[in-house]
């Protein structure tokens, strides 16, 4: 007999045990125990943990653990399509854009890209080494031919970048404004920040094909909004208050002071983020080589399928550089407004 | 604290020679949970520290009655916590009272929708605060110009104005520098400047020239009142600096736990204090500094005497007439006001209002 019969006898639970007795799959454990003919009486040291399976072998009534996840994926398959049609025409325009992106960095001419590059890095930056590091870089990755791999990681970063600030800028201000949005979204953001970045795949990749570039690009999203969120919000509190009074004393309206004195102020912690969200972008794009997001993170994934040990380290070796060149950029056009506000 | 119980209606109340611009009336500020609960305690009697005690409620400010005149500057004076900051922040209601009505030009402040609370803070009230707060991403001269840039003027007009206003504060020629480039007292001036671009009749300055040197803090008082001459704006100044309030003030309202003491002219004040704390208060002053010649003075009945040692201006400092006396007890002068004589004046008389009164309860300073 299994352990909990007794409870399940005393609460008098036993007739709708019996109620859906059926000749399911047997466990090996099960099988096991039906060739030993019986278990023996089970002591109280090895008493097993009342577990969903553990109850089950008391209980038929009750779910075994495989069952229940087989009922989430069920849920998930079940609701999986209405989701659909509501994500489906949402999330088409980064579709678009990504393979636009794509294509326009790979179809421009490497001599055209790389001089556009440096000019916006010298724009940003109004760095002259940094600018140089960024030609070095280029040209080396050029030079042992990694440069339409690297372009076509740096595509999707700059489009997921790009929508990261344009929707995580908001929310962060709408986050400084309201404590108790704040409250609702801290855990959201948490948990987009610790969740183990494989798991995020998983619900997207049955919500849309493998074949669509917004797969990857949501989950690079949802990973890479959250530090300009979190310091979008945290640079808008960290406001002076004594401006703050000046700006209501004078009466400013919400409008004014927001775009006059708030996101002006709080700049420096915003372009902190935006930085933060570059390099969580890039570490994302990798993993999601693993659903079909072209660029260096293919290369690493060769590199470990087919252990072919040059091609994973040269690759690593080129999305270090890839990383090193666009923290510094991004650290340096910062820098550039910090010293712009310093005070 | 028997202090507390001394009513405040004893004040020596000199009703502001100018027509009241802004008028405080029953004002009760109450911190905490439950405010009204707390203002109920208040009416009934209960003391700052029994109210913070038994019911958790902070006492801001208690029964504020002031009559601001136009065109004069009041100072409220007070120590740190004393509500002082609370209550000129009443006034453009950036902070909301408990009760109370606060009246500009006859008008309650209170009834105004939010609309128009900006309009007042735009072209009605303009302030200056202790530590600058000017937008350190913004021009001296943006920054100048911001109250009109606020209401949307023309960007050509707000330049000429705010550079008019600059030059007027002794600040040429660093219009196109940042806040963080100027020295403290400079960075005040530009406060200064932004208030007045903003053409406000009503200027609020909280405690704006605490954070300066004494040396500049000088300047700055001296270059207060020398813009007052001219301009008669209605200024409400905070100060915690006695000094400071008896040099600027033409109505001096002394503030303590929440409550006014006294409020008078300041002269009244000082030469009739109305409880130990005050007399606490003024008497480390320098009376002979303060003082003048018409607060002293017996007013003249006839002619005047013939064998006095000569005139005196009726604002005169009693300082500059001891200096004139060269110490001579028994010199007697004519005051006069405009030329017109209105008063005598011996030395005598002279020498007891610069003995100040002793405080009956020696420890009147630990209230």
């Amino acid at each position: 007999m299994a352990a909990y019969d007794w409870f399940f006898d005393t609460v008098g639970l036993r007739e709708w045990c019996n109620a859906s007795k059926s000749e399911g799959t047997m466990s090996m454990a099960d099988l096991l125990a039906k060739a030993k003919g019986g278990a023996s009486e089970t002591s109280w040291w090895e008493v097993p943990f009342p577990s969903l399976d553990t109850l089950n072998k008391s209980c038929d009534s009750v779910m075994r653990t495989r069952d229940f996840t087989a009922s989430i994926e069920q849920a998930f398959l079940g609701v999986k399509d209405n989701l659909k049609v509501v994500l489906d025409p949402i999330t088409q325009p980064l579709s678009w854009m990504l393979d636009g992106a794509l294509a326009l960095f790979v179809g421009t001419p490497w001599w055209l890209l790389i001089a556009l590059i440096l000019m916006l890095t010298y724009y940003a930056s109004r760095n002259v080494l940094v600018t140089i590091f960024v030609a070095f870089s280029f040209f080396l990755l050029a030079f042992i031919d990694h440069y339409t791999y690297a372009v076509q990681t740096l595509s999707i970063i700059f489009v997921c970048t790009i929508l990261s600030v344009l929707f995580g800028v908001p929310l962060g201000i709408a986050m400084s404004k309201s404590n108790t949005f704040q409250r609702f979204t801290i855990p959201i953001l948490d948990m987009l920040q610790t969740l183990p970045s494989f798991v995020y795949l998983i619900p997207l990749i049955f919500l849309f094909s493998v074949t669509e570039s917004k797969l990857y690009g949501i989950a690079i999203i949802m990973y890479a909004i959250v530090p300009v969120v979190r310091l979008t919000d945290l640079g808008i509190r960290l406001v002076d208050k004594d401006v703050i009074e000046a700006a209501d004393a004078f009466g400013m309206t919400s409008r004014q002071k927001l775009f006059g004195v708030e996101i002006p102020l709080a700049l420096p912690n915003i372009m902190a983020g935006v930085n933060q969200t570059i390099m969580m972008a890039l570490a994302m794009v990798v993993i999601a080589s693993l659903v079909s997001a072209p660029g260096l993170g293919t290369l690493v994934l060769r590199g470990i399928r087919n252990l072919e040990l040059g091609v994973g380290l040269v690759s690593g070796f080129a999305i270090v550089l890839l990383a090193v060149v666009l923290d510094r950029v991004s650290k340096a056009s910062l820098a550039r407004i910090n010293a712009a506000q310093s005070h | 604290m028997g202090m507390d119980n001394v009513a405040t209606e004893n004040t020596i109340n000199t009703a502001p020679s100018a027509p009241a611009k802004v008028v405080i009336r029953d004002l009760f500020k109450i911190f905490g949970s439950d405010p009204k609960m707390g203002l109920q305690q208040v009416r009934n009697g209960v003391n700052k520290t029994d109210l913070l005690d038994q019911h958790g409620q902070v006492l801001g400010l208690r029964d504020i009655n002031v009559e601001m005149g136009e065109g004069q500057i009041t100072v409220i004076m007070g120590l740190s916590g004393s509500g002082k900051s609370t209550l000129i922040r009443h006034l453009n209601r950036l902070i909301e009272p408990t009760a109370g009505e606060i009246l500009v030009d006859g008008v309650d402040v209170m009834s105004y929708s939010a609309t128009q609370l900006r309009e007042l803070r735009q072209s009605q009230m303009s302030m200056v605060f202790q530590k600058f707060a000017l937008l350190p991403h913004r021009t001296v001269l943006q920054n100048a110009g911001m109250a009109m840039r606020i209401r949307g003027d023309q960007e050509d007009a707000i330049n000429a104005e705010a550079a008019k206003w600059l030059d007027r504060v002794g600040l040429q020629g660093v219009g196109n520098q940042y806040p963080h480039q100027l020295s403290g007292g400079m960075q005040q001036r530009v406060g200064i400047a932004r208030a007045l671009t903003s053409n406000a009749p009503i200027m609020l300055m909280d405690e704006a020239f605490s954070a300066l040197d004494p040396l500049i803090r000088t300047d700055m008082q001296n270059l207060l009142l020398e813009l007052q001459k001219d301009l008669h704006k209605t200024i409400v100044f905070i100060t915690h600096d006695l000094d400071e309030a008896l040099k600027i003030a033409d109505h001096l309202v002394i503030l303590k736990d929440g409550h006014i003491v006294q409020q008078g002219e300041p002269q009244d004040i000082l030469l009739n204090p109305s409880d130990p704390y005050i007399e606490d208060f003024v008497g480390d002053i320098n009376r002979a500094r303060v003082l003048r010649a018409r607060s002293v003075m017996e007013p003249l009945v006839g002619e005047p005497p013939a064998d006095a040692q000569g005139q005196v201006d009726h604002d005169d400092t009693l300082e500059s007439i001891i200096a004139r006396s060269g110490g001579d007890i028994s010199h007697g002068y004519v005051v006069t006001k405009d030329n017109v004589p209105v008063g005598t004046l011996n030395m005598t008389a002279l020498l007891k209002a610069l003995v100040p009164r002793i405080s009956s309860d020696s420890g009147a300073r630990n209230y």
